[in-house]
């Protein structure tokens, strides 16, 4: 790949933004069009858009709880091959295999309990720090996690 | 057709009821809740309503949707009435595969297909 077009490639910010469900959409927009610059593919883009979407409102509301004093800071890396997102929130954290199965029995019917198990769907690597507050998620290109046709955790 | 704020239109028809999102993304919380409230009226205008929900123009929604899916279509069970979903575009379908929620939500392909579906299990 030539040079220019590799430098053009990475993209390195990180940003601190309220706990407000609003304040993600400006985010969103400039990861996803930055992805369809350079050519992601549309299931890379929609699966980097859902996770980064479930991880923001996670922080929110049961991070931060909705309080407006607290912040969430956004880490992000574009390379070549993959995406990169971290979410820290100011919350007590989690622990994340607390949060049960939402494909199993009466969790089926509930109308909560999805987002974490749709980020480790859409992503290829999902993983918390120890108090619960932080999450780093990767995607790389072209995946074959979950996209338009197939899914790894079916 | 009325059109109902936020984000949703209704078409009320001689058996079924079809109401379709308007909006490309269901993201944002107040969106949401302003979607339960608009479709709850729908519901309780009509007892034993067989409801057709419209995916036609949605290319993104969040897990907040399924939820809000989950709760209407309780409702509309409750009340005695029927629920389908049709035209969800291959990207959105694939979450409901994922999550599974295509073993609890009747799923068409069109409308037409859906209104057929609700007035033949009659």
């Amino acid at each position: 790949m030539p040079e220019d077009l590799t430098f053009k490639m990475q993209e390195n910010w990180s940003t601190i933004v309220p706990s407000d469900t609003l304040a993600i959409a400006v985010v969103c927009e400039r990861i996803i069009s930055g992805l369809k610059e350079v050519d992601f593919s549309e299931d890379d883009v929609f699966a980097v858009h859902l996770a980064l979407e479930e991880a923001f409102i996670n922080a929110v509301k049961h991070g931060n709880r909705l309080d407006p004093a607290k912040k969430i800071q956004i880490e992000y890396t574009r390379s070549e091959d993959k995406v990169q997102i971290s979410i820290t929130d100011e919350g007590e954290g989690f622990n994340p295999s607390d949060v049960p199965d939402p494909r199993v029995g009466d969790n089926l019917y509930k109308a909560d309990g999805r987002g974490i198990f749709l980020m480790q769907s859409y992503m290829d690597e999902v993983k918390f720090n120890e108090r619960g507050n932080h999450v780093d998620m990767v995607r790389y290109r072209c995946s074959r996690k979950a996209s338009s046709g197939q899914s790894s955790k079916e | 057709m009325a059109s109902i704020k936020p984000n949703i239109s209704v078409q009320y028809g001689e058996d079924v009821t079809v109401i379709a999102f308007t909006d490309e993304k269901i993201l944002e919380e107040s969106d949401i809740r302003g979607l339960q409230n608009s479709i709850s009226s729908v519901i309780e205008q009509t007892e034993g309503i067989k409801l057709v929900m419209d995916f036609g123009s949605v290319k993104f929604l969040s897990s907040a949707v399924l939820g809000l899916l989950i709760r209407i279509s309780k409702r509309v069970y409750e009340g005695g009435g029927q629920l389908a979903l049709c035209s969800i575009d291959p990207k959105i379908l694939q979450i409901f595969k994922i999550t599974r929620l295509t073993n609890i939500f009747d799923i068409y392909d069109d409308i037409e297909s859906a209104t057929k579906g609700l007035t033949e299990s009659d």
